[in-house]
C-alpha cells in the first residue's frame, strides 16, 4: 500500500466500525444480526453502479442536486475580510440536507424487501425528509418525535402527517431527539422482520456513522469541483454546524485529505459552554461514552448518566456526536467550537438582511462562526460554509427570541 | 466454583427449575429497594437480577424505565448499588447477584475499577444489554479474567449461524429472550419457546433461562417447564411501584417463585 494511503484520513472506520477507539457496535443482541444484515447489504450496494445511478437519477430530478455554490458578496463586504461562500444545501426539496441520505437508505431498504420505514426527528426534518421519501416510494413510515420538540415544530409534524406518516409522539425520558431515538430503537427490536431504521446523522451502531457520511458525502464532492470552477482552488476554510454532524461530515469528508484545509465543526453553545450544561457541545462540554450503539463524547454527569443538551435550535439539540467527529477532534484534523444561541440568532438575522437567504438556526450556529472568524483573515482567504437548511421551520421560535408576537 | 455454578448444581440435584427475580436498585428509593432484595431468598427466589439504573434503558418497557427514572430521582448511583449488594451480603452469601442495565455508567467509573468494586461488593454475574460478543475485549474478557460470569442475551434473531459467537465468551448461564421486543411487553408461546432453550442447551452446555413477557405463576411454571428456570421483571417492578408494602411484592414474588418451581 503506497504511503499516501496509509496516512489518509479517509480510510475509516475498520472492519469494526470503528474510528480509532470511537464508533463501534453497542446494541442489544436482537439488533445485531439486523446491522450485520445492513452492513453486508450496504457494502454490496456502495460497489453497485445501479445503486448509484438510482442515487443521482433521484438526487438530480428529485432532490435537485447540485446544490449551488454560492458567494455571499454583501455578506462578504459586510464582515470586511475573508471570502465567503455558501453550499446551498437548503435548497433541496424539503429545505435541508436530510434527505440526501434518506434517499440512500430508503433504496437500500427496497433491495432488502423491507416494507416499513421508522424514523427519530428532531427539528423534523429528518422526519419530513422520511416521510416525503416513503410517500414517494409507497413505504409505510412512522417517525418518532420527542414531545418538546413536537410542540415547538408544529409545521414540520404537520408537514410529516400531511404526507402520510404517522408522528410518534415520545414521552418517555424527557421527550427530546435522545429520547426519540430510544424509542426508535424500542421499535426497530419489536419489528425485526418487516422495518428499516432510517437514523438521520452521523451516529448509531456501524454501519450508521460511515453510511450516511458517505450519502452525505455529495456535499463536499460538489463544493470542491464547484470550487474549483470558481476560484481554481480548494477553499482555505470550511465550517458546518453540527448536532449530530451529518451535515458537517459530509461537507468536510472530501476535504479530510487536502491537508491545507482548515475544518472547523460548530457546536452549539446553548446558553454557554460552562459547568451549568445548558449546551449541546459534546466535544467542547462533554466526554467519551456509550450511547445508541456507538461510543464517542457525550454530556454526561460523573456517574454516566446522560444529560439533556439545551439549544435554541432542536436540530442540535443532542448530547452526543458522530463518532468520526470524535476522532477528528481528538487526532487535530478539524477543530470544533461553540456558538451560543445569542450569536446563532444574530448571524441569523445578519444572513437574512445582507442575502436575502432566512437561515435554519442550526447553520445560523455556522455562520455565526463565519461572521467571528471572516474579519480577521485577509481577503484572498476563502470560507465554505454549508447552508444546510432554510429557515421556514424557524421562524415562530425566532420570532418569541426576538420577542415578536406572531398570530 | 462461582455461586452461580453452584446454585444451578444444587437446582439440578433437588430437580427444581431456577427462579430469577428482577427488581431495579433504588426503586423507589434505597432503603425501600434493599428491603426488597433482602426478602427475595425468603420468597423462593434462586438468583437476584439487580438492574442498574440508566437513563437511556434502549431495550425496556416503559415499566422498567420509569423505574429507572425513579431511582436516579431518589439519587441512586453505582456507588450505592455496589453497596446495596455488600449489604445484601452482610446476611447472605449465598445467592447469586447478577447486574443488569447498560455499558456507560460502567464505562464512566472506568472498568477495572467497577470490576475490582463488584468483585469486593459480592457480584458474581453481569447482563449488559448493549455488549454484544463483537465487542467482548470492553467488559466481558476482562469480567472473565476477574471470575465474574458475563451472561449472554440470545433471542429469537440468534440463527444457528451466530449462536456459537453469541455463546463463546458466556458463562454462569444464557438468558434467553422469549420474544423481539423489550421487556414488559409481549408475551411468546412456551411451545415456541422450548425447541429454541434445546438448541442453546446443546450447543452451550450451560443453563439456559427465559425471560421477557413472563409475569404470572402459570407463564412461570409454564416457561420454567421448558428450560433451566425462567426470569420475572417487569410484573414484580410494577407490584412495587404500585406502592405495596414489600411483604405484599414479597408474596407475590413467593407465588411466581411456587409457579416456576411447581414445574
Amino acid at each position: 500500500m503506497p504511503d499516501d494511503l496509509i496516512n489518509s484520513f479517509m480510510s475509516g472506520p475498520d472492519e469494526n466500525g470503528r474510528f480509532g477507539k470511537f464508533g463501534g457496535r453497542f446494541v442489544s443482541e436482537t439488533l445485531m444480526p439486523l446491522i450485520l444484515e445492513l452492513e453486508a447489504q450496504y457494502e454490496h450496494a456502495k460497489t453497485d453502479d445501479s445503486f448509484w445511478e438510482e442515487m443521482h437519477h433521484l438526487w438530480t430530478h428529485y432532490v435537485g442536486r447540485p446544490s449551488p455554490l454560492y458567494f455571499a458578496e454583501r455578506l462578504t463586504e459586510r464582515l470586511g475580510g475573508a471570502k465567503v461562500y455558501l453550499k446551498r444545501d437548503e435548497l433541496n426539496h424539503t429545505g435541508a440536507h436530510k434527505i440526501n441520505n434518506v434517499l440512500g437508505q430508503i433504496i437500500l431498504a427496497r433491495r432488502m424487501g423491507k416494507t416499513r420505514i421508522i424514523a427519530e426527528t428532531g427539528a423534523g426534518q429528518h422526519g419530513v425528509a422520511t416521510a416525503t421519501v416513503c410517500a414517494k416510494f409507497g413505504l409505510k413510515c412512522v417517525v418518532y418525535m420527542g414531545a418538546h420538540d413536537v410542540e415547538r415544530q408544529q409545521p414540520n409534524v404537520f408537514r410529516m402527517r400531511l404526507l402520510g406518516a404517522e408522528v410518534i409522539q415520545v414521552t418517555s425520558g424527557r421527550g427530546t431527539l435522545k429520547d426519540a431515538m430510544n424509542d426508535a430503537l424500542r421499535d426497530w427490536v419489536t419489528n425485526v422482520r418487516d422495518t428499516f431504521y432510517c437514523i438521520g446523522t452521523v451516529a448509531g451502531p456501524h454501519p450508521y456513522p460511515a453510511m450516511v457520511r458517505d450519502f452525505q458525502a455529495i456535499i463536499g464532492t460538489e463544493a470542491k469541483a464547484q470550487m474549483q470552477a470558481a476560484e481554481g482552488r480548494l477553499p482555505d476554510t470550511i465550517i458546518a454546524a453540527i448536532g449530530g454532524g451529518s451535515n458537517a461530515m459530509g461537507l468536510f469528508y472530501p476535504f479530510l485529505d487536502d491537508k491545507e484545509v482548515h475544518i472547523i465543526g460548530v457546536e452549539a453553545g446553548g446558553k454557554g459552554v460552562d459547568d451549568k450544561m445548558e449546551h449541546c457541545a459534546s466535544l467542547t462540554g462533554g466526554r467519551p461514552g456509550v450511547l445508541h450503539g456507538n461510543r464517542t463524547y457525550l454530556l454526561q454527569d460523573d456517574d454516566g448518566q446522560i444529560l439533556e443538551g439545551f439549544s435554541i435550535s432542536a436540530g442540535l439539540d443532542y448530547p452526543g456526536i458522530g463518532p468520526e467527529h470524535a476522532w477528528l477532534h481528538d487526532i487535530g484534523r478539524a477543530e470544533y467550537v461553540s456558538i451560543t444561541d445569542r450569536e446563532a440568532l444574530s448571524a441569523f438575522t445578519l444572513c437574512c438582511e445582507t442575502e436575502g437567504i432566512i437561515p435554519a438556526l442550526e447553520p445560523s450556529h455556522a455562520l455565526a462562526h463565519v461572521a467571528k472568524i471572516a474579519p480577521d483573515l485577509p481577503s484572498d482567504h476563502i470560507i465554505c460554509m454549508n447552508m444546510c437548511g432554510r429557515g421556514d421551520k424557524d421562524i415562530y421560535t425566532v420570532a418569541k427570541a426576538l420577542g415578536v408576537e406572531l398570530s | 466454583m462461582s455461586r452461580i455454578a453452584d446454585r444451578f448444581e444444587t437446582l439440578r440435584d433437588e430437580g427444581r427449575k431456577a427462579f430469577v427475580a428482577y427488581i431495579m436498585a433504588g426503586d423507589p428509593d434505597y432503603d425501600r429497594s434493599l428491603a426488597l432484595m433482602t426478602g427475595l431468598p425468603g420468597a423462593g427466589v434462586d438468583i437476584v437480577e439487580l438492574g442498574m439504573p440508566f437513563t437511556d434503558p434502549m431495550a425496556d418497557g416503559a415499566t422498567i424505565q420509569l423505574a429507572g427514572q425513579r431511582a436516579l430521582a431518589a439519587g441512586q448511583t453505582l456507588d450505592r448499588t455496589l453497596e446495596m449488594v455488600r449489604t445484601f451480603r452482610d446476611t447472605d452469601t449465598d445467592t447469586p447477584v447478577v447486574m443488569m442495565g447498560y455499558y456507560n455508567p460502567i464505562y464512566s467509573r472506568g472498568v477495572a475499577r467497577f470490576l475490582d468494586d463488584a468483585t469486593a461488593a459480592g457480584i458474581d454475574g453481569l447482563i449488559i444489554v448493549d455488549l454484544p460478543p463483537e465487542e467482548d475485549d470492553e467488559l466481558c474478557l476482562p469480567a472473565r479474567a476477574r471470575g465474574i460470569d458475563f451472561i449472554r442475551l440470545a433471542t429469537p434473531t440468534t440463527d444457528a449461524a451466530r449462536l456459537p459467537k453469541v455463546l463463546q465468551n458466556t458463562s454462569g448461564f444464557v438468558y434467553y429472550v422469549s420474544i423481539t421486543g423489550i421487556t414488559g411487553a409481549a408475551t411468546a408461546q412456551a411451545a415456541d419457546v422450548g425447541p429454541e432453550v434445546a438448541r442453546i442447551q446443546e450447543a452451550s452446555g450451560l443453563p439456559v433461562v427465559v425471560g421477557f413477557g413472563i409475569r404470572t405463576p402459570e407463564a412461570a411454571e409454564e416457561f420454567a417447564r421448558v428450560a433451566d428456570g425462567c426470569v420475572v421483571g417487569s410484573a414484580i417492578v410494577a407490584e412495587h411501584a404500585a406502592g405495596k408494602p414489600v411483604e405484599e411484592v414479597l408474596a407475590f414474588v413467593r407465588s411466581l417463585s411456587e409457579g416456576a418451581h411447581r414445574s
